[in-house]
């Protein structure tokens, strides 16, 4: 079932109204072979809607499958999302911005990477709350910053991470990256790293002077 | 697009919209021949369908590649990639080594709405490779029998670029053709600096890209001198193209038709002349012969009925893209030609190519903590190394026989799917604000170098007809055979150690593995998508299928003009040269209408 929180970053509404659309392309064995392109002709009853991922409308994008995490998955995404990327004077924390709604699209969708990622975030999820539970006896979300911490302190980086560990490594991870792109494909994110492209200019400028300098190729 | 017009017969049939059918198109129809095309895809128009400014955000999955679309959401192509729903192809060998992965589009223009716009000349070297050094294939033309017509290509489409280097085997330009070229980028500046200490020439890059509008009142002149029809229509379509805006990826295609697509620059003066019909859904199996032993036509599937039609014409042109093409050859089949139309050499298949391509990514910690600056630019590579061993290996002090090019890309790009993955390997997995910082500092300074290299023809890469399946158009289908000769591999290696010292002298660090081993550098057949060869011109019809004018020697009355007949796949890209060769193609076409030949 869908999860759907109107108000977040993509275009729920709109997912929302396609629904009948997205539940009938999904239940069509969309990609069955690693490396296969589908040839998914999903009809609305009576309309004359169809919707082909091989060729969709990208100036009026969907995302043409249902949502598959649960509300709590989901809360515990969003707690991790803020704890990857919180909010600082620069910008607000990925969580905010709804970056556990873009995980969901991500694992919800049907094709192979995406299928092993929802394996490895349900996994680790659970994985996680068993972990805070055996170290401190409560949820993850139930634990103190500091607590928190610890656990993510101990998963963050996998070549240094406990061999019984390894795998909340990955699953951190994973989510990290995904994370990482739900947030700086923001306005607000992209602002944060300085991205000032994608706006029409009557010429290329190049390095400014002071760019030059910077790297020694003007004294 | 209007529907088949009864039995009618055509001057001329063209097989496939892209660069090679495009051009075929223009040139035919505005000499006022009643042309013909055949498009296997659906119609599609760049200036309503481009997703010009649309925001990763706004895609599924912020825009990522996936099994639909390999090239990500946004990319210009329609039920394409590695592979098309209902069209399989298949591979001889399970060896990874042994795939030919082969990139189709079906729709309007095919390919030419999402390619990389770069646009380099043969030099005189790449006609005549097997006279220089004995390995591979001459063609049967030389550099001086194309230049006019690299000249007239690109003054029509437009390419931006610089004249007047003088580096062997890269020709310039003459004066006044180009468009001016970008100002460098940052990265790439620091990237020259770094080469010149190597002495690997950097230059300006060539690509179909108008960096400024076209002169109108005086090109289409010099194109068609003779012809008002052709200045008028060609004057339209310039006047009709605005110049980049430096932002938004050219691999979405172009509204404002600033780069070259098919779809903008050859297909809307073709049509303007009166003289074009166009049938899309039209998937070709076959060219029909006639008693004489000549074309009459061709058969393809309707594939809105999924019924066959026969349309006449008294030439035909196949463009369809090399494999393709030889696939269209094979499977004509006739008493007089039971191998396939045109095969009495047996070669129709034989000699396909791709361009070798390996890549070494890297980290410059002087590009770090940068101010903010919008690097967009054209989409594309603002400078380019052509290749410089030349007299090494004339000298035979490498153990590889041919060039290769590179390509450079990096810079403070819009942040995609994938942004900022894999950081934790620069930070020992940060998160927090600490992740945050690293974000900024990190943003901009990952450089990648890709080589792009000449494959030699070999005897073990080709396409044949398989026996046991057909695709969804009840069409027996390819199977690929594909074989690296140590050329190949040990080019990849030297790429990859050369751009390791790219990098080095760019005081960065290489964040991608080093491979001293070229198999495990090189990326496999097919996938840098420059797939030509198949039916190869050459001076010898037991040699060859195609005459030095790409008419096949078996049949006075069917050309090729897509790559399939290029016998060397020099290092640089396909694309202009298939330009120019269906221009030069599509003039002999003219001429032998003229001189009632046909």
């Amino acid at each position: 079932m869908a999860h759907d929180n109107p108000n977040h970053n993509t275009n729920l509404k709109r997912r929302d109204a396609l629904k009948l659309l997205a539940t009938a392309a999904v239940a069509i064995p969309a990609i069955s072979m690693a490396g296969n392109a589908a040839a998914v002709m999903a009809k609305t009853k009576g309309a004359e809607l169809i919707y082909r991922p091989t060729d969709p409308d990208m100036l009026k994008p969907i995302v043409p499958w249902s949502m598959t995490l649960t509300e709590a998955e989901l809360s515990d995404l969003e707690l991790l999302a803020n704890i990857i990327i919180p909010a600082d004077a620069q910008s607000p924390s990925a969580g905010s911005l709804g970056a556990q709604h873009f995980i969901n699209e991500w694992v919800s969708a049907p094709y192979p990477q995406q299928k092993a990622d929802l394996v490895l975030v349900r996994g680790g999820l659970v994985w996680l709350n068993g972990e805070a539970k055996k170290r401190f006896g409560k949820a993850f979300a139930q634990l103190n910053t500091d607590q928190q911490r610890q656990i993510c302190d101990d998963i963050c980086f996998e070549p240094k991470a406990a061999a019984n560990l390894k795998h909340g490594a990955r699953f951190f991870a994973k989510v990290r990256d995904l994370t990482a792109t739900a947030f700086y494909t923001t306005e607000p994110g992209m602002a944060d790293i300085g991205y000032i492209g994608n706006k029409p200019t009557a010429t290329f400028a190049g390095p400014s002077d002071e760019v030059l300098r910077k790297l020694k190729l003007k004294s | 697009m209007s529907g088949p017009s009864g039995q009618q017969e055509y001057d001329v049939i063209v097989v496939g919209s892209g660069a090679g059918g495009g051009m075929s198109a223009l040139i035919l129809s505005i000499a006022g021949l009643k042309v013909l095309m055949l498009e296997a895809g659906r119609h599609y128009d760049p200036v309503t369908e481009t997703p010009m400014f649309n925001l990763p955000k706004d895609a599924p999955l912020r825009g990522a590649s996936t099994p639909d679309k390999p090239f990500g959401f946004y990319d210009a192509t329609v039920d394409g990639g590695w592979q098309v729903p209902g069209e399989p192809y298949t591979q001889a060998s399970r060896e990874p080594q042994q795939r030919f992965d082969w990139w189709r589009a079906r729709m309007l223009g095919g390919r030419t709405n999402h390619w990389g716009r770069i646009s380099l000349r043969n030099g005189e070297y790449d006609f005549k490779p097997y006279s220089r050094d004995g390995l591979g294939l001459d063609w049967p033309i030389n550099y001086a029998d194309l230049a006019p017509y690299y000249d007239k290509t690109e003054m029509l489409i437009g390419v931006y670029g610089e004249t007047g280097h003088g580096l062997e085997n890269t020709p310039d330009s003459p004066e006044g053709i180009l468009q001016p070229a970008p100002k460098p980028r940052a990265y790439e500046l620091l990237a020259k600096k770094s080469c010149d200490e190597l002495k690997i020439p950097v230059i300006p890059a060539h690509l179909a890209i108008l960096s400024q509008r076209q002169d109108h009142t005086r090109l289409p002149a010099k194109l068609f001198p003779h012809s008002a029809l052709g200045q008028k229509v060609v004057a339209a379509s310039m006047q009709s193209r605005a110049a980049c805006f430096w932002a938004t990826p050219c691999g979405r295609g172009c509204s404002i038709k600033a780069n070259f697509q098919s779809t903008t620059v050859l297909i809307p003066p073709a049509l303007a002349t009166g003289n074009l019909t166009i049938i899309t859904d039209a998937m070709v199996r076959e060219v029909t012969l006639n008693s004489a032993g000549k074309a009459d036509g061709v058969i393809y599937i309707d594939k809105n009925s999924r019924q066959e039609v026969k349309v006449k014409g008294r030439a035909v042109v196949v463009a369809a893209s090399a494999a393709e093409t030889a696939r269209i050859f094979l499977n004509s089949r006739s008493p007089l030609f039971p191998d396939g139309i045109a095969n009495s050499s047996g070669l129709v298949g034989k000699y396909l190519m791709d361009t070798v391509g390996a890549g070494v990514s890297g980290q410059i910690p002087a590009l770090e903590n940068l101010p903010p600056m919008n690097e967009d630019g054209s989409s594309g590579m603002h400078l380019y190394q052509p290749w410089w061993l030349y007299k090494q290996q004339k000298a035979g002090k490498m153990n590889f026989a041919r060039g290769y090019h590179i390509e450079m890309s990096g810079g403070r790009g819009m942040p995609g799917a994938g942004a900022f993955g894999g950081l934790q390997n620069f930070t020992e997995g940060a998160y927090g604000a600490e992740f945050k910082q690293a974000c900024r500092r990190y943003y901009g300074t990952f450089v990648h170098f890709a080589g792009r290299g000449e494959m030699i023809p070999n005897e073990n890469s080709y396409a044949e007809l398989d026996p046991t399946v057909v695709d969804q158009w009840g069409i027996p289908v390819l199977k690929f055979h594909w074989q690296w000769s140590e050329h190949e591999i040990n080019q990849a290696a030297h790429m990859h150690k050369t751009f390791a010292d790219i990098i080095t002298g760019m005081g960065g660090k290489v964040t991608s593995s080093i491979e001293t081993d070229g198999r495990n550098a090189i990326a496999s057949g097919g996938s840098i998508i420059h797939e030509v060869g198949g039916t190869i011109m050459g001076a010898d019809r037991k040699k060859s299928v195609l005459n030095q004018h790409c008419q096949a020697w078996d049949v006075p009355n069917l050309f090729v003009t897509d790559g399939a007949p290029f016998a060397s796949n020099a290092d640089k890209n396909p694309t202009l040269t298939i330009l120019a060769l269906a221009w030069r193609t599509s003039d002999y076409i003219v001429e032998q209408f003229k001189q009632r030949n046909i």
